[in-house]
């Protein structure tokens, strides 16, 4: 029998198993380890406690994120519990020879802006993060997942993980987004046809003419979202886009080297002959801006839409779902999605604060002013996403338009260095979670692309944004 | 890591689907350079008011359930954040076992790190769980990871399926990165081949 063909996951994965176990989990190499501020504290601890080293460390990267302030970086963090959390990320990394790009570093920012950014993460690489959108690095091809703090302690030990094999499933895209219709609302379209589940227990690759046809940074979205659909990843085979994404970064191979890794990631893309344990089609054209209107990323309709009437869900799971969620965003089913007025915009995060992102984001602001009433931010992705806007000038149409201007960090994404949502306010946000609570307690989350944030900052209200151009 | 063999519990139930880490325990209670003293935090929008007055109707703030050592849940329970302040609340809390229909990955995984057993149930044995946990004082609830058993209140018994490592580390308390240790000479001879076939790929 003729070897079946292999997938893009098996491809990676095949090529880190350092041992199969009897139970049929397996030792799995890991090549890089991205490390942040918020979840690494209490692994440097068990190691220290435990005498143990760090067993390669030039295979990390530590950076903070999570908690610095985005408003003012002039002198010392102001919050303590803040200001020791973050100098501890720096001091455990020096103890444990551990690469840094401390607070003041113009390469600061978010983990998963950054680690492309640098030439870190590669295509064929597995890439673990103590963070959930770590995911976000299979858009370069590299085998990217999210683990825990213990496992954070266990990678930096040993350079390996214990795990088990997912299953994979293949979302083909088709079609062609509209214009001003972003990766990010083809991401929360493909989460709400899969759902906040359905993804679960698989390596999501993304395939498909319109997966080819997106921007290296659109691509990054889509498998930042991977997780909301809960996938263990997502991946998109690597091709020239990404071979030109990657070349001449700091950390990238380069010279002879460089040619022998381009050669090698030519070969991961999926088998013709390979299987998936599913497989899900969905087409782009004519897909309308998104926005979610519910407590979890799967609960989204089109911005022309309206809120949905829990009545109208055939799955009795599925409406007490809508029926919470409802009575959390306090909104009335059959609200059209464009009579909803945000209090506060969020223009960042992990999911959308790349250059492209801001661009987007701009091009809506420029000329115009930001409704009355409603506070509007941008933050950066990374140190040097806030260099290049203002080389272009953005944060000057941003500011002129009465956007605040920040430095980089995941800020009200994950609200715990002081940016938050006040209760009861509804937030226009570009990040990738809507969960109750998760911008601020009582905050309530919409969800949308920079291009939608931007257009309903300055509308005061949900809006298509193709009317505005 | 802390060993688990049996828990003997009433078990509260928490009919939600798709509680996320962020519901567990709030991002704002996980900046801390500790794992344990969570436990008070631990749901906290579901258990307080915004004043810190406890929320009298909530299963986690009435008795018996206060002392509850068994959580059953609704699916995709633990979805989100890979925080693992979550599975540190609920220990701390004092929770030994979440069972629930399907939990989310990461939280599964980090679940067996800390001492608490995740079992998975079809979604109609849990729904009829969630009701006898309901019941209250008198429903007394056995799980035991050895046999891999489940007993509910009306004698019923239900068996569930485990990971055999992840259920070795859990009945023996096993330090998994001492266990992964052992295995140094493979590792090592795994570096020296992928050093020779992808030169390009280790760092320092």
């Amino acid at each position: 029998m003729a070897a079946m063909g292999r997938t893009l996951f098996a491809k990676v994965w095949d090529d880190h198993v350092v041992e199969e176990r009897p139970d049929g989990s397996v030792l799995l190499f890991i090549d890089r380890h991205l490390i942040h501020d918020a979840t690494s504290p209490q692994a440097f601890s068990a190691l220290r406690q435990a005498g143990r080293t760090a067993r390669r460390p030039a295979a990390g990267l530590a950076v903070a994120d999570h908690l610095v302030p985005t408003a003012d970086r002039g002198g010392p963090i102001a919050d303590p519990r803040l200001a020791v959390q973050v100098a501890a990320l720096e001091a455990n990394a020096r103890e444990f020879g551990i690469p840094l790009l401390p607070l003041g570093d113009a390469t600061q920012g978010i983990v998963h802006v950054v680690g492309p950014e640098q030439g870190f993460v590669l295509p064929g690489l597995t890439v673990v993060c103590g963070d959930s959108h770590t995911s976000t690095h299979g858009a370069l091809g590299a085998l990217a997942f999210g683990i825990g703090t213990s496992e954070v302690e266990h990678v930096i030990a040993t350079q390996t993980l214990v795990q088990s094999r997912p299953r994979q499933m293949r979302i083909r895209l088709s079609g062609t987004l509209g214009p001003q219709v972003a990766a990010k609302d083809a991401a929360l379209a493909v989460i709400a046809a899969v759902g906040a589940s359905g993804g679960a227990g698989h390596a999501i690759e993304f395939a498909g003419p319109a997966t080819a046809a997106l921007s290296m940074e659109e691509r990054m979205t889509l498998c930042n979202m991977a997780i909301e659909a809960g996938a263990r990843t997502g991946m998109i085979a690597p091709d020239e886009r990404t071979f030109a994404y990657l070349e001449g970064r700091p950390m990238a191979p380069a010279g002879a080297d460089w040619q022998a890794a381009v050669a090698y990631w030519r070969t991961l893309a999926s088998d013709a002959d390979a299987v998936f344990d599913r497989e899900v089609a969905i087409e782009l054209s004519g897909l309308a801006p998104q926005v979610s209107w519910g407590t979890n990323p799967a609960q989204t309709v089109a911005v022309t839409g309206r809120v949905p009437d829990p009545a109208g869900f055939a799955e009795a799971a599925e409406r007490q779902a809508a029926i919470r969620a409802l009575a959390y965003m306090e909104l009335a089913p059959g609200t059209a999605m464009a009579d909803i007025r945000p209090d506060r915009v969020f223009i960042g995060s992990c999911t959308n604060a790349r250059l492209s992102d801001l661009r987007a984001a701009a091009a809506i602001a420029r000329g115009r002013r930001v409704a009355d009433g409603v506070i509007a931010q941008v933050v950066p992705g990374s140190g040097l996403v806030k260099r290049a806007a203002e080389a272009e000038g953005l944060d000057r149409i941003f500011q002129e338009a009465g956007f605040q201007w920040h430095e980089p960090g995941c800020s009200m994404c994950v609200a715990i260095n002081g940016d938050r949502v006040p209760a009861g306010q509804r937030c226009a946000s570009t990040s990738n979670r809507n969960f109750e609570g998760r911008q601020g307690p009582g905050a309530r989350t919409h969800l949308m692309s920079p291009a939608s944030a931007a257009a309903a900052a300055v509308a005061g209200r949900f809006v298509d944004v193709r009317e505005l151009i | 890591m802390e060993p688990f063999a049996r828990v003997t519990s009433v078990a509260a139930p928490l009919p939600i689907d798709n509680v996320d880490t962020d519901v567990i325990i709030p991002a704002e209670f996980g900046v801390t350079m500790e794992r344990g003293g969570l436990g008070p935090h631990a749901f906290n929008a579901l258990r307080r008011f915004p004043d810190g007055a406890e929320r009298p109707d909530f299963v986690l703030n009435r008795d018996p359930w206060r002392q509850a050592r068994i959580l059953v849940a609704g699916a995709n329970f633990g979805c989100g954040s890979s925080r693992e302040h979550a599975p540190w609340a609920l220990r701390d809390f004092g929770f030994r076992t979440i069972v629930a229909p399907s939990f989310a990955d990461i939280f599964y995984g980090n679940c067996f790190r800390n001492g608490i057993l995740p079992v998975r149930l079809p979604a109609e044995v849990v729904a009829g769980l969630m009701d006898q946990a309901g019941q209250g004082a008198n429903a007394v609830f056995t799980v035991d990871l050895e046999a891999q058993l489940l007993t509910a209140p009306d004698g019923g018994t239900h068996r569930f399926e485990v990971d055999p490592w992840r259920r070795r580390c859990l009945l023996e308390g096993l330090d998994e990165i001492g266990a992964t240790l052992t295995a140094r000479p493979a590792i090592e001879r795994f570096e020296a081949g992928y050093a020779a076939r992808r030169p390009w790929a280790l760092p320092g």
